[in-house]
């Protein structure tokens, strides 16, 4: 670009003049126009609102009550209150209204779009009723213990719980890795525990990278409270959804020549919703790409102990312990709700080596802490480990059956799924039997499927899926009983396409 | 020219206003309410002296922009970086080659936090932080460490401990078993339950609120969002209300716990409006007023009015009188108002509190811009069991805090322990009643003994403090001089109160005393303490 020096003309002689000084001029003459004219409209657009609600004497004659205007929300309040048609809303709410139910309503939806794991619960009941003989939230100590439940107790988890998560981190990992209480922050399920972190380590304005297809989850946990953008690195089918650190490089570079400062690198492993491992090889390249670039390595393992495949499951701490990393920058969420199917408990943790990040998230959990019953309640089951070795062998077998009986059921279809090895998903292609090969398409079949076969599946374009025509499917809300009246369901649909 | 014009326009306006300053200066009598307009060639024109005003100054603001948006433009793709920019962060990091022939692993610099995060872990060095950690390390025992720091600093009620844990003690078994048995009722307990709390605890809590309140106002569920205790539920309503640099009005001295609270995350601005002593620290309208229109000046958009009553550290209640004004002043200013609520049922005094929703229910005001803060961590004396809740007359205000409560939801088995405690109304009748008598006896005995040694204390009807003044005691009067007599207190005392600076009180010497966590047994010692301290001076 020529720098176009004022009054060029008379310094170098050369025909500057024009662009030299009467453009400068004009613009000038015209920005003073503009700035005048700005200024008298301003007041004057003020003046109705004036009109409409006289400010000083409207409290000496005229009642002002209920009269101005209503009151306004923040837009980021707002922009929260609004979110409420995407698919993922519409399904539950369709669900809730008119739920599935063998004998009672066998015409109802079939919700294949949660998150839960219902195959294990009986396990969890079982001991709960066999282990709570004596009241459990009072020992020996008696009025001890009530000051221990009822009054104020550290926001971030208590000691006791923390071990006990720590120990059962390490049991769910096979042993490969042990965890530290003292870098365990305990929050209210792993959703603040994603958000805490997420405030920890950008500002507004922000941005993560996140390989797509995503957990839809995020835009929520994320965007809505702390401003950070989520940027989607798309991963492709052809590669069977694996992170790619080309893919990567290329994200970040283009947030960079936007101006955008990349912060972190989010991962889910096992991947939700394509259910894949990330392997080790992956974990280094994804560390060495962190550390290159100075931002900091997200790793979401929430199903980590709920694998079924072949593959064992390589924690980004497991890598970590192997080789030398600045393990400032790696950071881990976990969580019971999915491993030890119990979302409704609300235990969600972070997993830091960094310690301000430490420092900073236990003095944000005052906002998302665990109730003390329910961690008193956690510390006993956790420590019974004949009972989680028990759980978490059996639990994993179920899985596995499960997932081979729903893989069948859709390849007897037509419908292949990607390579999984943990989770509760399939993640199905169902790009066959879309009308128009786009988002729309897309969308137009998962309202088919809700409609008509009443079922509820989570569309690919919900985890920002690059690639239309994926579906996540969750079989673990399902008995073995309930998989052929899927496959049938959607089978109706197939061949109607 | 490649720049963009959106681009160009704001550079460029901005230049422009710098020329509007500079032009005023120059030309002199420009300013005003008239701006003289300076015509580019002025000089040659008129013959006025506008030559400089009109032609040098444009033509080096325009030079002047061009290398700015020079600067600006991201290099083409095989230059090297500009080495200006962040050439810091290169340094540590060789960027393309560290892969092949140097291993990257732990040879760059640090891992930067977020500077909301930097700001909060720093934050560990307040009063309140110094002080409690002191307590925690060298609790005052009667027995087993006579010589140990007492605690009032807390916020905290355990004179009706006891009623809870005999409760506890004969129905967790029965109620939590209950729950476990039966097939279905496991999928209730450990699934996926709305993240805004249980239909079934929200009309126990609704119920129980109006109990509270002597059942001058009955509280619908349907506007009730539970969290995982008040602390989020005033974050999640501060989410909701204002945007990240806007503010709230709040009456001053306050709780401690907004700045965190409300400044941390939301990243809003509280703007202390003083109550004075000679008001016994009520609640003035001009003051209001006042503060309203400073921030405006200022460019600061005032988004609500937020106050606690009883008010915590004071513990003095508004008048149904005051309640009308604020009303009146928030529908006149267009914002909204939270009242924190949550000692409405630690009332030990004579007056009789009002809440804000029976203000409501008797004259028509627009309820869409009210809503209440509460929980049962005070009233109850649960505060492990993180229960706190909006009472929200605004639904979109409820739908938006019921979506941010996954954020903060309440553990299950705790919702449904509480739902049997709440409907066990023969229970919370009794504890209800017991409990102020114990706050009552309490107050008196802690408030009389201050007397007695001097120290005066503003009168108070409800929550766990005695608001005392001490400024006779300071060496100077300041924030200095209460800050010193707080240390002295802690370290020579061995008891930790909360200075008033901490409330962001305007006038020096008034402490905090927590009462509700001492025992008739405590309070002579405590009392000793202070005179200790008080005969020194």
């Amino acid at each position: 670009m020529r720098v176009i020096v004022p009054l060029q003309a008379v310094v170098q002689g050369r025909g500057g003049l024009v662009l030299g000084s009467l453009i400068p001029c004009a613009l000038f003459y015209f920005f003073q126009l503009y700035i005048r004219r700005d200024r008298p409209s301003s007041s004057a657009s003020n003046l109705p609102d004036l009109a409409a609600m006289p400010r000083s004497l409207s409290r000496g004659l005229l009642s002002p009550r209920g009269a101005s205007g209503p009151a306004r929300l923040s837009s980021r309040g707002a922009s929260v209150a609004r979110d409420d048609d995407n698919p993922d809303y519409v399904g539950l709410k369709r669900c809730a209204e008119d739920p599935y139910h063998h004998s009672s309503n066998p015409h109802g939806l079939m919700q294949l779009g949660l998150a839960e794991n219902w195959l294990s619960l009986d396990m969890i009941r079982d001991w709960l009723v066999s282990n709570v003989k004596e009241p459990l939230l009072l020992d020996e100590e008696g009025e001890l213990s009530i000051h221990g439940l009822a009054t104020y107790q550290p926001y971030d988890g208590l000691m006791d719980l923390k071990m006990a998560v720590a120990e059962f981190m390490g049991q769910v990992m096979q042993g490969s890795v042990s965890f530290h209480p003292s870098q365990i922050v305990l929050t209210a399920g792993a959703t603040p525990a994603v958000e805490t972190l997420s405030f920890c380590l950008a500002d507004p304005g922000n941005a993560f990278l996140v390989p797509s297809p995503y957990y839809p989850g995020w835009d929520r946990d994320i965007k809505w409270r702390t401003g950070i953008e989520l940027i989607t690195v798309p991963c492709r089918s052809t590669d069977n959804f694996s992170i790619s650190i080309a893919a990567l490089e290329l994200a970040y570079n283009q947030a960079k020549k936007r101006g955008v400062k990349v912060c972190a690198v989010l991962v889910s492993n096992p991947s939700n919703p394509v259910g894949n491992l990330i392997d080790r090889e992956t974990l280094y390249d994804l560390l060495d790409f962190v550390m290159e670039k100075n931002i900091h390595l997200i790793s979401d393992e929430v199903f980590a102990g709920s694998t079924y495949g072949n593959d064992r499951f390589v924690s980004v701490a497991e890598v970590l312990d192997s080789e030398n990393f600045d393990r400032r920058r790696v950071h881990i969420i976990y969580g019971l709700s999915k491993d030890l199917c119990v979302p409704g408990f609300r235990v969600g943790v972070i997993y830091s080596y960094n310690e301000n990040v430490l420092a900073a998230a236990s003095k944000l959990a005052r906002f998302s802490s665990i109730s003390t019953p329910t961690q008193c309640l956690l510390i006993s089951i956790l420590s019974n480990t004949k009972f989680i070795t028990e759980y978490l062998k059996v639990n994993k077998e179920r899985l596995r059956d499960m997932h081979a009986l729903f893989v069948d059921g859709l390849k007897q279809l037509g419908i292949k799924c990607a390579r999984s090895g943990g989770g509760f998903y399939c993640w199905a292609d169902m790009s066959k039997f879309i009308q128009s090969y786009n988002e729309k398409g897309e969308l137009k079949l998962w309202d088919k499927l809700l409609n008509e076969a009443k079922i509820n599946m989570t569309p690919g374009s919900s985890c920002h899926c690059i690639e239309p025509g994926w579906f996540r499917c969750c079989f673990t809300t399902l008995t073995k009983q309930d998989i052929p009246i899927v496959m049938e369901r959607i089978h109706r649909i197939t061949e109607s396409n | 020219m490649s720049p963009t014009p959106s681009k160009k326009s704001s550079a460029a306006a901005a230049a422009a206003t710098q020329a509007r300053s500079s032009a005023t200066g120059f030309g002199g009598g420009g300013g005003g309410a008239g701006m003289r307009l300076i015509v580019p060639l002025q000089g040659v024109v008129q013959g006025r002296g506008g030559l400089v005003l009109g032609t040098l100054i444009p033509c080096a603001l325009f030079y002047f922009l061009q290398l700015y948006l020079r600067r600006n433009r991201s290099p083409p793709p095989t230059s090297p970086q500009p080495p200006a920019a962040n050439g810091a962060d290169l340094l540590g990091i060789v960027r393309s080659s560290s892969r092949n022939f140097l291993s990257a692993r732990g040879s760059s610099g640090h891992a930067a936090l977020s500077s909301r995060a930097a700001l909060i872990a720093r934050s560990g060095d307040s009063p309140y932080f110094v002080g409690t950690k002191k307590c925690s390390e060298d609790p005052y025992h009667p027995i087993d460490n006579p010589d140990g720091v007492i605690q009032l600093g807390l916020a905290e009620n355990r004179l009706s401990l006891d009623l809870i844990g005999d409760w506890l003690a004969r129905n967790v078994k029965d109620t939590l078993l209950d729950e476990w048995q039966g097939g279905l009722s496991i999928t209730g307990l450990a699934t996926y339950q709305p993240f805004d709390g249980l239909v079934e605890l929200k009309m126990a809590v609704a119920e129980f609120m109006g109990q509270v309140m002597r059942g001058s106002v009955s509280f619908d569920p349907s506007q009730i969002i539970m969290t995982a205790g008040a602390t989020p539920a005033i974050e999640i309503l501060s989410f909701c209300l204002a945007d990240a640099g806007n503010a709230f009005l709040v009456p001053s001295p306050y709780y401690p716990g907004y700045d965190r609270n409300i400044r941390w995350r939301a990243g809003l601005e509280l703007i202390p409006v003083p109550c004075r002593s000679t008001d016994k620290f009520g609640l003035s309208i001009p003051a209001l007023e006042r503060a309203y229109n400073q921030a405006k000046m200022r460019g600061v958009k005032v988004r609500a009015v937020l106050f606690s009553n009883p008010s915590n550290p004071v513990g003095n209640l508004l008048h149904r009188e005051t309640l009308r004004d604020l009303l009146d002043f928030v529908t006149e200013k267009g914002i909204h108002v939270i009242a924190d609520e949550v000692f409405a049922g630690s009332i030990h005094g004579t007056e009789e509190f009002v809440s804000m929703a029976e203000v409501l229910n008797t004259d028509e005001f627009d309820r869409s811009r009210v809503h209440i803060v509460y929980g049962l961590s005070k009233d109850l004396s649960i505060p492990g069991f993180r229960i706190g809740l909006i009472y929200s007359f605004n639904e979109h205000v409820i739908a938006a805090a019921s979506k941010l409560a996954r954020f903060s939801s309440v553990s299950v088995p705790t919702q449904h322990l509480l739902i049997s405690m709440l409907t066990d109304t023969k229970f919370v009748i009794r504890y209800i009643k017991t409990n102020r008598e114990r706050l009552r006896v309490m107050y008196a005995l802690l408030v009389n003994g201050l007397k007695q040694l001097g120290v005066e204390s503003v009168k108070s009807s409800g929550g766990f403090y005695c608001w005392t003044d001490m400024s006779k005691y300071m060496k100077s009067y300041s924030e200095k001089g209460e800050l010193e007599l707080w240390k002295e207190m802690l370290n020579v005392a061995k008891i930790h109160l909360t200075p008033g600076t901490a409330c962001h009180c305007i006038e020096p010497g008034w402490f905090r005393l927590c009462f509700t966590t001492l025992t008739e047994k405590d309070v002579p010692v405590v009392l000793e303490r202070i005179k200790r301290l008080v005969d020194n001076h």
